[in-house]
């Protein structure tokens, strides 16, 4: 394959994508991103918090240089019915160590940041147009088809994200199930700095990420979340597609209720809504995942359903970022070797294995499964947390009874079998 | 799951054209690149209304379902609802078109 285009073809220049390619140009081969949005991020939206380990692995240098919106300091989860809220609010100096920091991020402008770092090593960029098909050859991949053009590369990797429409040529993989996948809704509301770091009780220049279960999602599988920006707050509702389907609300009327509430009401008050925004998370885990590479192809970030949703913290970029590094260097090696065959990259797998990507979605592989199983927990549970809560907190004059019978009389309501066998099944997911 | 099915849809109060008219869009009025079968079963439909976050499915006063592909976000959602059922057709919008999200 001496007379192909390019060494290297990226489908899709987001966090994996760039990543990839990035590699690849420093290794010194040539190399083609793809990207269907008239900029990098133009059609991306995250929740969205990055932890920044992975990116620093990459970029040294990106505490300075990356477009972040706010440090997170502030740990915030919430379990809510409809008309009540138990916090649980966490900040330690910890949190702010370099390598274990986290940061809130817009899409629009990080990833035209990341494709920067690219094209500055010498990938080149094609905006506005999507990859429509692949080039196959006696069952290798060997380029693609966008347009009226056809391109082909010793290696292409797909980086195109969980709605890819490609996976399905290059590896077989099947369009998942709506039980694997949670549709994402969001807006970002406008406020003024000052008015953010007010409201989150942050220092300037600090911000908090906000997890809510319950009623959120009017009980549905899912979850509530809130990221602070510089000057907007992020505000949306991940929630299982097979169980919104299956429910009575609409997820986009969840999002208005959810801003509604007593609790959620104060926080975007004043505030302006300047964008609403739609996208899917992968909820299934290992289970889902496709092979990750073929002959001349490998596949990286949330085209290969590398994403992390525990409830209390969403990953996917991290993972993204890492899958593109090592995906780039593997395919660089193999160009290198003059070797682009399904085992030549098989070593791509096994350096997912040794780092923290497959680890931590092997550690984690029974949690969806747990949570699609654990309904109390998006409705039951919120109501026992507010029985609690309000026995220990109200006073009204009458003779008050102790804790003790409080709490039991709680407990009775939701069983306590359920209670310690839902513990004790969460903590085996966890 | 333990969830009873549910065939009944909450009153909905949220206007959620207002919020899609704050997003900047390329529309291409030409080529819809998402399509119904040409009777969508009941069942199938009320599944849409519900998930896509840009609510773009809808039943009108007459009881006539429509969609109306101009304000989509592309996120998928439909396809993987319905990729089996009663859409036909999911593509990517043509070039340069589409959804262009200026915050992300
Ligand atoms: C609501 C929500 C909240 C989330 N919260 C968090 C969070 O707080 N923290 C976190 O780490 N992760 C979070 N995630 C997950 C995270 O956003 C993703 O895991 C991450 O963006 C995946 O990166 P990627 O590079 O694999 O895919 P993407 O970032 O989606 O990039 C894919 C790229 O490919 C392009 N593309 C697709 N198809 C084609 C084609 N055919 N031709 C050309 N280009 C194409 C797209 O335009 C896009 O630029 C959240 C996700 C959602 C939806
Ligand atoms: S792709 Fe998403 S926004 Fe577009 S119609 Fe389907 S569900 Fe709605």
């Amino acid at each position: 394959m001496a007379d192909c285009d390019f060494d290297a073809i990226v489908v899709g220049a987001g966090c994996a994508g760039s990543v990839a390619a990035y590699e690849l140009a420093k290794a010194g081969k040539s190399v083609l991103v793809v990207e269907r949005g008239n900029s990098a991020g133009a059609k991306n939206m995250t929740g969205g918090r990055l932890y920044a380990h992975a990116l620093k692995e990459v970029f040294p240098d990106c505490y300075t240089e990356a477009p972040f919106e706010r440090r997170i300091t502030h740990e915030r989860i919430s379990m809510m019915t409809p008309n009540s809220n138990m916090t649980i609010d966490f900040g330690s100096t910890e949190m702010e160590v370099a390598g274990q920091e986290s940061y809130s991020v817009l899409r629009a402008d990080f990833d035209p940041w990341l494709a920067g770092k690219a094209e500055d090593a010498g990938a080149e960029f094609i905006y506005g147009i999507a990859v429509e098909s692949l080039l196959m050859e006696d069952g290798r991949v060997k380029g693609i088809k966008a347009g009226e053009d056809e391109i082909t590369a010793e290696v292409v990797l797909l980086c195109d994200g969980v709605n890819s429409l490609l996976t399905e040529a290059a590896v077989g993989y099947k369009r998942p199930d709506a039980s694997q996948i949670a549709v994402g809704i969001k807006q970002v509301i406008a406020l003024p700095a000052g008015t953010i770091e007010d409201r989150v009780l942050a220092a300037e220049g600090d911000g908090a990420a906000w997890l809510f279960v319950g009623d959120c999602t009017r009980g549905r599988v899912g979850g509530g979340f809130m990221y602070t920006n510089k000057e907007s707050i992020s505000l949306g509702l991940v929630a299982t597609i097979s169980d919104v389907a299956a429910g009575p609300v609409p997820v986009y009327q969840m999002l208005e209720d959810f801003k509604n509430h007593p609790s959620v009401a104060p926080l975007i008050k004043g505030g302006k809504v300047v964008e609403h925004s739609g996208h899917m998370v992968p909820e299934g885990g290992l289970s889902m995942m496709p092979p990750l590479c073929a002959d001349g192809v490998l596949i990286a970030g949330e085209s290969a359903m590398m994403c992390l949703n525990l409830g209390y913290m969403v990953r996917g970029m991290d993972f993204a970022i890492a899958a593109g590094q090592h995906a780039g260097r593997t395919a660089a090696e193999a160009l290198a070797a003059g070797d682009t065959s399904k085992v030549a990259l098989a070593s791509y797998q096994k350096a997912l294995e040794e780092n923290f990507v497959l680890k931590d979605l092997r550690q984690f592989s029974k949690f969806p499964h747990f949570m699609e199983n654990c309904t109390r927990l998006f409705n039951e549970y919120p109501v026992l947390t507010r029985e609690l809560m309000n026995g220990m907190f109200i006073v009204d004059g009458s003779p008050m009874k102790p804790l003790k019978q409080q709490g039991l009389a709680a407990v009775k309501n939701v069983g306590i079998f359920n209670l310690v066998g839902d513990a004790m099944k969460g903590m085996k997911a966890l | 799951m333990s969830h009873t099915k549910s065939t009944e849809l909450t009153p909905i109060t949220v206007n959620v054209d207002e919020y899609l008219g704050l997003n900047k869009y390329e529309v291409d009025e030409e080529n819809p690149h998402i399509e119904l079968v040409d009777e969508p079963e009941d069942k199938e439909f009320l599944k849409l209304i519900k998930v896509c976050p840009a609510a773009l499915y809808k039943i009108d006063a007459s009881g006539k379902k429509q969609f109306d592909y101009a304000g989509c976000l592309e996120c998928g959602t439909c396809r993987i609802a319905c990729g089996d059922s009663i859409i036909r057709k999911w593509e990517y919008p043509q070039p340069t078109m589409g959804i262009e999200y200026r915050y992300g």
